[in-house]
């Protein structure tokens, strides 16, 4: 299978870098999987999960928003943050989402809309980290 | 003349000073490492982001719908320096002279008839920035509580200048901070973020991409971003500076220490030998009176 060069950055580090066989990108307007000479394109993510994918075996990293972009070099994912399954600290990410639901009410209008949107990406992550992406 | 306890203390203290100053350049050096390869851990992201960027700006740049953060708002008659420093001193001309390139550019912009203020962010710029603009300085900032700098320090800082530009206070934003070459050279750099300066050779290259969602909703995502990120890198680059500039500040302050105590040394020995020597002769010529 033909592989093309993926980079995962996020402004803190480098976190993944090197040729992979398929990602599976959560992009806004829904999930898109990328593979060798995908056609040039730019794309925002939302929080989800990210798969890459290397000679059958499968890495999921949790990526909190960001963008995509496709060229002839290759994937970059510029995300805003990027956990790998590994180190996500469960206890912290639920409390994250507690606290985005307290926020919740300090938010109105337009913006309201938005921090509900982000806290149902996140709850999805936590739904899918209990229950498919454990094995 | 000084008596020989005196220059004893003196003595002393010189090479308390020393030491202290060696241990603090030890320090420096350690973090220098760890703030350097941080810096280096950066830059991939911010390289990419202003790849990315500057491919979709110079598709956009030309239309008119273009957002203000690409396109400016028209004028430039209020600029807002931003201004990175230091939280501490004991690092040589580290603060002074990315203060003084901010003094300069505010003074040749106001003899320009041109409106100016200040955002300072880091507690000795603005200690410094205060005697002469002590008006101009709408916001300052302190990481001084801050252990370990994030990306959230830099989105904060963010927020706060879009905030600004959203309201209509300034036209122009310029970043001000300390470039990291190397342990000994550290080049204060301007560089105007608000409206986004799209590199000339970026928009030869020119891949058509499609875009999801739509281009300028990505524009409008990415350009907030962008300013957080740069603002990120500046103050990563400004950490390694500043670590850089205390180590070799610290190390010439190690040098002129050793070098006072080698002087101090030789006065002591040489007021020594004459007060021995003094002695000696009133003995004699007390033996010979007799």
């Amino acid at each position: 299978m033909a592989t093309f060069h993926f980079d995962l950055v996020s402004p803190e580090k480098l976190a993944f870098s090197g040729e992979v066989d398929q990602v599976d990108i959560p992009g806004v307007e829904g999930d898109f999987g990328v593979l060798a000479g995908h056609a040039p394109v730019v794309a925002a993510i939302r929080p989800g999960i990210l798969t890459i994918t290397t000679g059958g075996k499968h890495e999921k990293v949790i990526v909190l928003g960001g963008l995509a972009e496709v060229s002839e070099k290759g994937l970059t994912v510029l995300a805003d943050v990027a956990t790998s399954l590994a180190e996500l600290d469960r206890a912290q990410f639920a409390e994250t989402i507690a606290e985005m639901e307290e926020s919740l009410k300090e938010h109105e209008g337009g913006e309201l809309d938005h921090a509900i949107e982000r806290l149902d990406h996140y709850k999805s992550i936590q739904q899918q980290l209990t229950s498919t992406a454990m094995h | 003349m000084a008596s020989l306890k005196d220059m004893r203390v003196r003595i002393a203290s010189t090479k308390a000073t020393q030491k202290i100053t060696k241990a603090m350049q030890m320090v420096a050096a350690s973090k220098l490492r760890r703030a350097q390869t941080a810096a280096e851990a950066a830059r991939p992201y911010a390289d990419k982001m202003s790849a990315v960027i500057s491919n979709i700006a110079s598709a956009a740049a030309g239309s008119p719908g273009a957002p203000a953060l690409l396109a400016g708002t028209g004028r430039d008659q209020v600029h807002l320096l931003l201004v990175c420093t230091g939280e501490r001193g004991l690092s040589g001309a580290f603060n002074s002279s990315i203060v003084r390139l901010a003094r300069e550019r505010a003074q040749s912009l106001m003899a320009q008839g041109k409106e100016v203020k200040f955002f300072c962010v880091g507690r000795k710029g603005y200690e410094q920035l205060r005697r002469l603009f002590d008006k101009q300085i709408v916001e300052h900032l302190d990481l001084r509580s801050v252990r370990q700098l994030g990306f959230v320090n830099a989105e904060d800082i963010a927020k706060k200048v879009l905030a600004r530009f959203d309201n209509g206070e300034f036209d122009v934003c310029t970043l001000f901070y300390s470039r990291f070459r190397s342990v000994i050279a550290q080049i204060p750099t301007a560089q105007q973020v608000i409206p986004l300066v799209v590199e000339a050779g970026a928009a030869a290259n020119t891949t058509s991409y499609d875009y999801e969602p739509e281009e300028d909703e990505i524009l409008t995502r990415l350009l907030p971003r962008n300013l957080a990120v740069q603002i990120f890198r500046a103050l990563l680059e400004n950490n390694a500076s500043f670590y850089g500039a205390q180590m070799s500040a610290m190390d010439n302050a190690t040098r002129n220490a050793g070098e006072m105590i080698r002087k101090q040394t030789l006065v002591y020995n040489r007021t020594r030998q004459a007060q021995i020597t003094k002695e000696l002769i009133e003995i004699i010529s007390g033996a010979e009176a007799v």
